[in-house]
């Protein structure tokens, strides 16, 4: 079955990509050749494929921090291009969540949660209420004084989920986000996330490599060959 | 708050880095405060020569310094006796040398002149001042560095003078100076018949422009300018208002390098954390006020420290004897303003590069290859 005919019976949807190709180099390398996807709001969705198949590169694109070469990707049915508000895709719809945590070193769990709010211009008390309200379903409102370094992988993972979170986005775009953690860490944070996005209605979209993580998601997406299939129709 | 921590943060994170930047503007202010003070004291010093008890300075037009200027023995007559002067006394500048010293200002003045009786009289008599040819009264610091006293014999150049005085005075140039009577001064200097300036006190201060349009009418080669008109337009002051800022602008802009190379540092060893700032959606005017945030804290340090540092130099240089009188401390406002202004507009200027660049960071290319 095609994907996006798939997902547009079952709601509404929020993010949309069209016969999508990206290269690099100059276009020696050919990483996206045609890829269409479609997710619906609240859909958990996970992209399986070998490195390299253009994973990054697709969330990437997703969350505006590039723009195709050909085709067109939509967040809340608006084209993602360069005249769209970039920014306020990047403050308000998305949020991201990186194999590597990504956070400031000499920063505070609170102060790093903070910055997409900082970057948004959200008054201090409404972010500090969203930041209580994250950490206690983390499990992290004892650390939120705590440099980064002194956190666990666990814990830093969370800490990325809780500021990506932060300005409610309805997408989240996660890259291998158990990828640096071991076996019983990534399960941990994985339950949390899927909690924490089922709880909040946000659309996940994940890459990952893990085919135990990705048979938990709704719906699991192959890449190959530079385009989307659902795994039966590869 | 998380925004000047973010500043803060980084400038912390690389404390050697920061405090060398710091450093770097502080000495540079440090030396502009330090030149430009030590000038503008000497320049307030050789204004308040001319303006001592006057109004008005009269002098050869366009001479490019005083000491070659020429004012005929007739005008100081006639400019006296008109009815808008209270008095005009004639000057003669020149400069002498002794055994140790080649450089002293001599002033060649008249007994009325008001640098001879408004002083402070350490030793002499004041009613002896131009009895005798070879008569001078000497500045306290002058007789200091001459090593000579009441009734002792000093050489000058080629003659040999009589001290009938010393003289107390706050002005470091008339300090070290030695005061001849205007005829000898003339004849030493082979200016017979003219001075180098008129002071001028009017009987009524507005009567300034009527003085000035006097002057031009009656003598085409001699020019009158008030007090404020002459510091403001004699080119020599020019010249050294010019050198002094010239040359602390210099200090400053090395400075200004140092807190650039300092924002570039810090800008290339953190592509990827400027690059999460993006993807949390800082935009090109956060990321930029951050940059320019950093190198506004360290040289608003550095300026401060700076001024602290040139303080405590200046004071010490008043101390040393030799200099005493030459120094004037008290720092005016403007010129710290000024001092501050140049140093953050350095630091602004150090930071734009590193600005520029951090905002053409795409974020996606800064994690794709992490």
């Amino acid at each position: 079955m095609n994907t996006t005919a798939q997902a547009s019976e079952n709601g509404r949807v929020v993010l949309r990509a069209e016969n999508v190709w990206k290269s690099y180099e100059d276009g020696t390398i050919a990483v996206l050749k045609g890829a269409s996807f479609e997710a619906v709001e609240g859909q958990t969705i996970a992209l399986c494929g070998p490195s390299g198949c253009g994973k990054s590169t697709l969330l990437h694109l997703f969350g505006g921090l590039d723009l195709p070469d050909r085709g067109w990707v939509s967040v809340n049915s608006v084209e993602i291009n360069r005249r769209r508000n970039l920014l306020r895709l990047l403050r308000h719809e998305v949020g991201f969540v990186f194999q590597l945590h990504n956070l400031i070193p000499d920063l505070t769990l609170e102060e790093n949660c903070l910055i997409p709010t900082v970057a948004a211009g959200v008054d201090r008390r409404t972010a500090q209420a969203r930041l209580h309200h994250l950490t206690d379903r983390t499990g992290l409102s004892h650390r939120l004084g705590q440099r980064i370094q002194k956190l666990s992988g666990g814990e830093r993972q969370r800490t990325a989920l809780c500021r990506a979170l932060m300005n409610k986005p309805k997408i989240l775009l996660a890259d291998e986000p158990t990828g640096s953690l071991d076996e019983h860490s990534s399960a941990a944070v994985f339950d949390l996330l899927l909690d924490i996005v089922a709880t909040e209605g946000v659309t996940l979209v994940m890459a990952t490599h893990d085919r135990g993580l990705a048979a938990r998601c709704d719906r699991l997406l192959e890449m190959h060959d530079g385009r989307i299939r659902e795994p039966e129709s590869i | 708050m998380i925004f000047l921590k973010l500043i803060l943060t980084n400038l912390l994170r690389h404390r050697i880095r920061s405090l060398i930047s710091i450093a770097g503007i502080a000495f540079s202010v440090a030396a502009m405060l330090t030149v430009v003070t030590i000038l503008q004291g000497a320049i307030g010093m050789f204004s308040g020569i001319l303006s001592s008890d006057s109004e008005v300075i009269v002098f050869e037009r366009n001479v490019s310094d005083l000491f070659f200027s020429n004012v005929p023995a007739a005008a100081v007559a006639e400019i006296a006796n008109w009815p808008l002067v209270a008095h005009a006394d004639p000057v003669l500048f020149g400069i002498v040398s002794s055994s140790d010293h080649p450089i002293i200002t001599c002033f060649g003045v008249t007994a009325a002149d008001a640098r001879i009786r408004k002083a402070t009289w350490i030793a002499g008599d004041r009613a002896m001042f131009a009895q005798h040819g070879d008569d001078v009264v000497l500045g306290e610091r002058a007789a200091e560095f001459m090593a000579a006293a009441l009734g002792s014999h000093v050489q000058i150049g080629h003659a040999l003078f009589h001290v009938i005085g010393i003289l107390k005075t706050a002005n470091g140039f008339e300090d070290g100076g030695i005061f001849m009577p205007l005829a000898s001064a003339q004849s030493f200097f082979h200016k017979q018949g003219s001075s180098s300036v008129i002071t001028i006190k009017l009987r009524n201060k507005d009567d300034a422009a009527a003085f000035k349009n006097l002057v031009k009418g009656k003598y085409p080669n001699l020019i009158a300018l008030k007090d404020a008109e002459f510091d403001r337009s004699y080119s020599q002051f020019k010249i050294l208002k010019a050198t002094a800022w010239a040359v602390g602008g210099c200090g400053l802009l090395l400075g200004g390098l140092g807190v650039a190379n300092t924002m570039i540092m810090s800008v290339f060893t953190r592509i990827r954390e400027i690059a999460i700032l993006r993807v949390n959606g800082f935009s090109n005017t956060q990321i930029a006020a951050m940059i320019f945030g950093e190198s506004a804290v360290v040289s608003v340090f550095g300026a401060l420290t700076g001024l602290a540092i040139g303080t405590c130099f200046l004071y010490a240089l008043k101390l040393v004897p030799a200099l005493h009188g030459y120094i004037d401390v008290s720092m005016q406002p403007l010129v710290m303003l000024v001092v501050i202004a140049l140093a953050l507009l350095t630091g602004i200027a150090g930071a734009l590069y590193p600005a520029i660049y951090a905002m053409r960071i795409r974020a996606v290319e800064a994690l794709r290859f992490e």
